[in-house]
């Protein structure tokens, strides 16, 4: 089975995020007042092939761990859709 | 015999050249480890560089770090071989997991290229062995993620066996606790920011960063393993 999957990698809570803390002072100057806790993240997408959906997502956290974040600092949520042979899913 | 120092090369390194010219100047011999091939290549010391390997991409040193040549670093740095990672290079071995923590984006988000003090804070590690404790040194730092993080154990940890060699005197990028370079439990794996090999003469401006490479050179024989 093929699954499309999105990786959102973010800072851990508590790790300090300039980038998000920067953007977020810059938003008044726009007029943009009530925005508030900006987190800067990345997205990661990529397709998979597995028996299963079990399969498949023990495959991902493992990439995620091993990979694609730094866990001193970094947490992963992982989106996953089984996609047709149409590629409805992706 | 003058102790060989292999220079790990990757694509996107660029203090690599800088490095053999320092450690030449103090009668060492030095050569490039290319990425790609698993091995040392028998020498008695390995420098991990500064620059940006495999572009950064994703995060400094995540994809450096499954070159085949740092499976051969990993097991030098087991058998007791003196590891140094500067700059580019501690942020891989950070990712190696040879030494704990991790580097982040700079506070303040400006890549930093000046001239900072560093204070040496422990000299019982391959890089600081040949200072004096409490010296200050004058050592140009050139990053954009070079703020030190790490749990609150893991720093209780690496203060409570002085594990942190070098701390800067005035903070210039968030690093926790003022630092600047830290060793691993074993002190033959020393991992820092600032750049010594650019301290090499004083037509750079400072030629504090000798002592700590002799210190380096003189932890790179054999014998010493």
């Amino acid at each position: 089975m093929l699954f499309s999957v999105q990786v959102e990698v973010s800072l851990r809570e508590g790790v300090a995020d300039p980038q998000g803390a920067t953007i977020e002072r810059s938003l008044p100057h726009l007029g943009f007042d009530g925005v508030r806790g900006v987190r800067v993240g990345k997205s990661i997408r990529f397709d998979i092939d597995a028996t299963d959906e079990a399969a498949a997502r023990a495959e991902v956290d493992d990439l995620c761990q091993r990979f694609l974040t730094n866990p001193v600092i970094e947490d992963a949520t992982v989106s996953l859709t089984a996609v047709d042979a149409s590629g409805a899913g992706r | 015999m003058a102790p060989r120092v292999g220079v790990v090369q990757f694509p996107g390194s660029n203090c690599e050249l800088d490095v053999i010219e320092a450690v030449r100047l103090l009668g060492g011999d030095a050569e490039i480890l290319w990425h790609a091939d698993a091995t040392v290549s028998g020498v008695d010391a390995v420098v991990v560089p500064g620059g940006f390997a495999h572009g950064d991409y994703l995060r400094p040193g995540a994809i450096a770090r499954f070159s085949p040549v740092m499976g051969a670093v990993v097991d030098f740095a087991a058998a007791g071989g003196p590891v140094l990672g500067i700059c580019n290079g501690f942020q891989v071995l950070t990712e190696a997991g040879l030494l704990p923590g991790a580097l982040q984006k700079n506070r303040g988000l400006k890549f930093l290229c000046t001239t900072v003090e560093l204070r040496v804070e422990s000299t019982a590690s391959v890089l600081t062995s040949a200072a004096q404790s409490g010296a200050v040194l004058r050592v140009p730092i050139n990053h954009f993620e070079g703020n030190y993080t790490c749990s609150p154990e893991v720093l209780a940890e690496l203060r409570s066996e002085e594990r942190v060699v070098l701390r800067y005197v005035d903070n210039p990028n968030g690093s926790v606790d003022d630092i600047a370079g830290i060793t691993n439990a074993g002190r033959n794996v020393v991992g820092l920011m600032p750049h010594p090999e650019r301290a090499s003469n004083p037509l750079l401006g400072s030629e504090d960063g000798l002592v700590l490479l002799r210190s380096f050179l003189g932890a790179a024989t054999p014998v010493a393993r």
